[in-house]
């Protein structure tokens, strides 16, 4: 079969529960499309001799009762995977190999799947476009010099580009949702608590969640109920009733109240993104939901909240990163200066810049101004969607205030990047649970995402509505494989 | 209860000064796991052998609260007569450091586990109240070794994520005895609860101590300074000691005190500024987003509640109410658990019949100095209870006298023998028939005719040389009330 690389997760798991395919089969079509498809960038590491042993291995005796068999899969870099180097994109753990693995990738190999190998991102994950990595930009299949998004960019051009037939990313402020987005696929950010943190670099600890990328929301739901599991390795890991995401996944959303949020009317927000946004409103009618204007009024302030409590938070879990145990280290004279030049060297300037921002808002004397100032107004953003879900069941929004922009045109201008998360980030603060979905294409042909908001742990009404949505959009990617040879 | 003689003050030409002192005690938590994962805690094992990846701060590890440590904390608390918050955070402590894995150290800052409590000291003039500010848990560090290498310096990470309780008192104290009572109470408490091991030679127990010194009878604090990381009570007095001299010294010349952290030297017995105020750290506390706040029920502390053991203060009152002992005997008996469970054993085997004032003697004098002398603990004592309590039995049925239950009690010490079984194999019980005594002793006047009739003339003090005789003419075995008796009779 030469389509294999087209097939969605889906298709390839029942054929090869079908056995018209092999896991062997499988594994070779991804390593050979992923080897012509080094110009796009999207791997720090390639594990494809290792992959290949594990498929034929699989075939030997395969256990076609797991949900992901003889899968391949490729996985962002922020995931310690035992045995394989794990950067984080910084160069700071350029020769960092772990010897565990996290929780979240250990059930994805439980249930069958095979690594192929660890996929590009953001520094840290601390960047909107992929260009913080110390391993280069990404490219978006979409078109040639054109961002992914980040900071799940490596991952967002390899199941764009179907260089792996699904992902996982990392979802701080929008790094699942806004490269889904760019690339027209669809990025699953679960309820803070519902994936383990077990065995990620940690970027800011309050925020970051694991989450599936994929072709499509079946797919999406699928991957959701192998990752999320209650894990006793990270206190904040919640113990919930799981859901069978992909097998209670329905299109039947007839009933369901859907709130549009006044405040997502963000000023100098481009027409194309205000018209996807009302195509939306009227799928979900289409489909039988009712939408419901609301009012979440602090949403302007979430982005500056998310720049003091993240940085914060990044600013002391990167201190561990001190070239005395593991990874990078410069020589110095002292400890002190062992310490300047290491971190001085080890560290991209995105990073930096968002050590410092932490290590001031944290600083006496500015702690009460910036940091606990914060925090309170995160609980104000909490407490409006919760007002909010009193009335709805879900939110839609967009998931970008614009389409991908070209490498290179923002790096100069922090705060215009920063402005890309301007929808994404109130979910995190809130600990909610966001699903990015492609919806349209902008006048360039790039591809739009909308994104609909749950109640926390309500991840399968949002599959079941961004389901639904799917049906009746029926998005075409246009892939034009620009970059193959 | 008069103070004025035990007042420590610091006297100068015109001037009295009192000393305010305040300690930060940093004590291990006697656990098998550390706070946040399940490495061991064991004393003196190979550098680096106890260290797990949450530990050593491996990229995406996770600390989890080890739910036993709490415990401890909280039965600490209680012992302290404390408040317990049932809501606390775990805060981070930022820092760099070579042996702080992490670049910080997970403590509570803002909201600790246990408030307010107090202490009592038994002084020789009488109680003293110490107040408790709080107790919070924390992670110790591990351990910087710059003597191993000219050029690097050496990290042990054993130590690291091991549980601490700090308990921070408030100014009570007010002189060096005070201090080193504060240390031996708070240790005899948690040694009492099993929640600290209290060995400062170990490190288990070591504190930070504060010391500000004001004109005597000012209400005002004066300018502190830390003395940070003192291992020993004596340390901790000559450190006391040297800096509320160099305090008043300068007030004297007319200085005025920085407010900064010293070091004691304890070679050259002098404090040495490590850091003033400016330099100090900016820690950045903020709360550890990767722990939740601990939230402790009050079923949970009342079940601990309810399986606090006897603490010394109350066994103090039972030994003083039960066993009619006197305040200084109960103090004694009380201030190490070990020796309070030995005296209860001893008390046990004693039977119906005890003397209590004659065990707390042989316990408090023959026991101890022997501890003393072998650099023992009572733990590890060679006579065990229930062969001092036969030992003490025998003094007071009369089966052998205090002076050879000495001698008995010299060969008891040569593995714990049963002094029932020494006496009679040396034949060393005493004499206690009349008539023996009685024919022993008409023997002995009819020898000594001149003296006795000395003595009846008059030379009393003759009696004392009539007693001799007759304790030698039995090999000491003889009882001397007995002897007394029979002598005074027959000497009239």
């Amino acid at each position: 079969m030469s389509d294999i690389t087209k097939q969605s997760l889906t298709e390839l798991v029942k054929n090869i529960k079908d056995k018209k395919l092999s896991s062997t089969e499988v594994t070779k079509a991804f390593i050979e499309r992923s080897e012509k498809s080094k110009e796009l960038n999207a791997y720090i590491t390639e594990d494809f001799t290792t992959a290949l042993d594990k498929a034929k291995k699989f075939d030997q005796k395969p256990n076609l009762d797991l949900k992901l068999p003889g899968i391949p899969m490729a996985v962002k870099d922020l995931f310690c995977t035992k045995d394989v180097k794990t950067t984080a994109g910084s160069k700071i753990l350029n020769n960092f190999v772990p010897t565990y693995e996290s929780t979240v990738t250990d059930n994805i190999w439980r249930e069958g799947a095979i690594l192929l190998g660890k996929l590009n991102c953001d520094e840290f994950a601390m960047g909107s476009s992929n260009e913080t990595s110390f391993f280069g930009n990404v490219q978006n299949p979409i078109d040639k010099d054109l961002v992914p998004g980040g900071s799940s960019g490596g991952s967002a051009s390899a199941v764009a580009g179907q260089l792996t037939p699904i992902t996982i990313g990392t979802d701080t402020g929008g790094s699942i949702r806004q490269p889904a987005s760019f690339t027209g696929t669809v990025g699953l950010k679960p309820t803070y608590g519902s994936c383990s943190r077990y065995g990620i670099v940690a970027f800011a600890s309050s925020l970051d969640q694991a989450g599936p990328m994929a072709q499509n929301v079946k797919d999406c739901a699928l991957l959701q109920e192998v990752i999320s599991t209650y894990d006793p390795k990270d206190s904040t890991s919640i113990d919930f009733k799981r859901n069978q995401n992909s097998k209670e996944l329905t299109n039947n959303i007839k009933g369901k109240k859907i709130g549009i949020p006044k405040e997502y009317r963000v000023d100098g927000m481009p027409k194309e993104i205000e018209d996807l946004w009302q195509k939306g409103i009227q799928y979900v009618k289409d489909c039988g939901a009712e939408t419901i204007d609301i009012s979440l009024p602090h949403t302007s302030y979430a982005l500056p909240t998310y720049y003091i409590v993240a940085p914060a938070e990044a600013s002391s879990n990167l201190a561990r990163y001190d070239g005395v145990k593991y990874g990078f280290r410069a020589k110095g004279e002292n400890l002190i200066d062992m310490y300047e030049k290491t971190r001085s060297e080890g560290f991209g300037a995105e990073v930096q810049r968002r050590i410092m921002i932490g290590t001031y808002v944290l600083s006496s004397g500015y702690y009460d101004a910036y940091y606990l100032k914060a925090q309170k107004v995160r609980k104000l953003i909490k407490n409006d969607f919760d007002e909010a879900y009193k009335k709805v069941d879900a939110i839609l929004t967009p998931s970008t205030p614009s389409s991908a922009f070209k490498i290179g045109e923002k790096t100069n201008d922090p705060v215009s990047m920063y402005l890309n998360d301007i929808f994404t980030v109130p979910v995190n603060l809130a600990g909610l649970p966001g699903i990015s979905i492609p919806a349209g294409h902008d006048s360039k042909g790039y591809p739009l995402g909308l994104q609909i908001i749950g109640k926390a742990f309500d991840e399968q009404n949002i599959l079941n509505i961004a389901f639904a949505m799917e049906e009746k959009i029926n998005f075409k990617n246009k892939i034009t494989d620009w970059w193959i040879k | 209860m008069s103070k004025k003689n035990s007042e420590y003050l610091i006297n100068r030409k015109d001037n009295q000064y009192e000393v305010v002192i305040g300690l930060e005690v940093h004590a291990q938590v006697l656990s098998e796991s550390k706070l946040f994962s399940t490495s061991a805690t064991k004393f003196g094992a190979e550098p680096n052998t106890q260290v797990s990846l949450v530990d050593a701060a491996f990229p995406g590890m996770l600390p989890v609260i080890n739910e036993f440590c709490v415990k401890q904390a909280i039965k600490t608390g209680i012992g302290l007569n404390a408040k317990i918050n049932k809501r606390s955070v775990f805060d981070r402590k930022n820092y760099f450091y070579a042996d702080l894995p992490q670049g910080y150290q997970i403590s509570q800052f803002k909201d600790p586990i246990v408030g307010e409590g107090k202490v009592i000291l038994d002084m020789p003039d009488g109680q003293k109240e110490v107040g408790i500010e709080r107790l919070h848990l924390e992670q110790d560090a591990g351990k910087s070794i710059h003597d191993l290498d000219p050029q690097n310096t050496f990290v042990d990470l054993n130590r690291s994520g091991v549980a601490l309780m700090e308990i921070v008192s408030k100014p009570d104290l007010r002189s060096p005895d005070e201090v080193s009572a504060y240390i031996k109470k708070l240790r005899s408490i948690m040694r009492y609860l099993g929640t600290c091991d209290g060995n400062m030679q170990e490190g288990s127990l070591r504190a930070d101590v504060n010391v500000s010194v004001r004109a005597k009878g000012s209400k005002e604090f004066g300018t502190r300074c830390e003395i940070k990381n003192v291992n020993s009570i004596k340390f901790m007095q000559m450190a006391i000691e040297y800096e509320a001299n160099r305090q008043v010294d300068l007030i004297e010349e007319g200085k005025s005190i920085d407010q900064e952290t010293r070091l004691f030297d304890t070679k050259k017995n002098e404090t040495r500024s490590m850091r003033s105020k400016e330099d100090a750290h900016d820690y950045r506390y903020f709360p550890d987003p990767d722990l939740l706040p601990l939230e402790v029920s009050d079923e949970f502390v009342k079940e601990l509640k309810n399986n606090i053991p006897e603490l010394p203060d109350d066994k103090k009152k039972r030994f003083i109410d039960e066993f009619k002992l006197s305040p200084y005997e109960a103090t004694i008996l009380v201030s190490d658990i070990d020796t309070a469970k030995y005296f209860e054993e001893v008390v046990a085997k004693m039977g119906k019949n005890k003397d209590m004032k004659l065990a707390v003697n042989w316990i408090t004098g023959e026991l101890f100095a022997v501890l003393n002398n072998q650099n023992l603990e009572i733990s590890q004592s060679p006579v065990s209870a229930k062969n001092l309590a036969i030992l003490v039995n025998l003094i007071k049925n009369g089966t052998i006298s205090g002076k050879i239950a000495k001698t008995v009690f010299e060969l008891m010490l040569d593995g714990d023998k049963d002094p029932q079984k020494i006496v009679e194999e040396k034949g060393l019980k005493q004499q206690s028939d009349p008539k023996a005594i009685e024919a022993l002793i008409d023997k002995i006047i009819n020898d000594n005719r001149e003296k006795a009739i000395e003595y009846k003339q008059g030379k009393e003090k003759l009696f004392g040389f009539f007693v001799g005789q007759a304790m030698k003419a039995s090999g000491g075995k003889a009882n001397p009330q007995l002897i007394n008796d029979i002598l005074k009779k027959k000497l009239q």
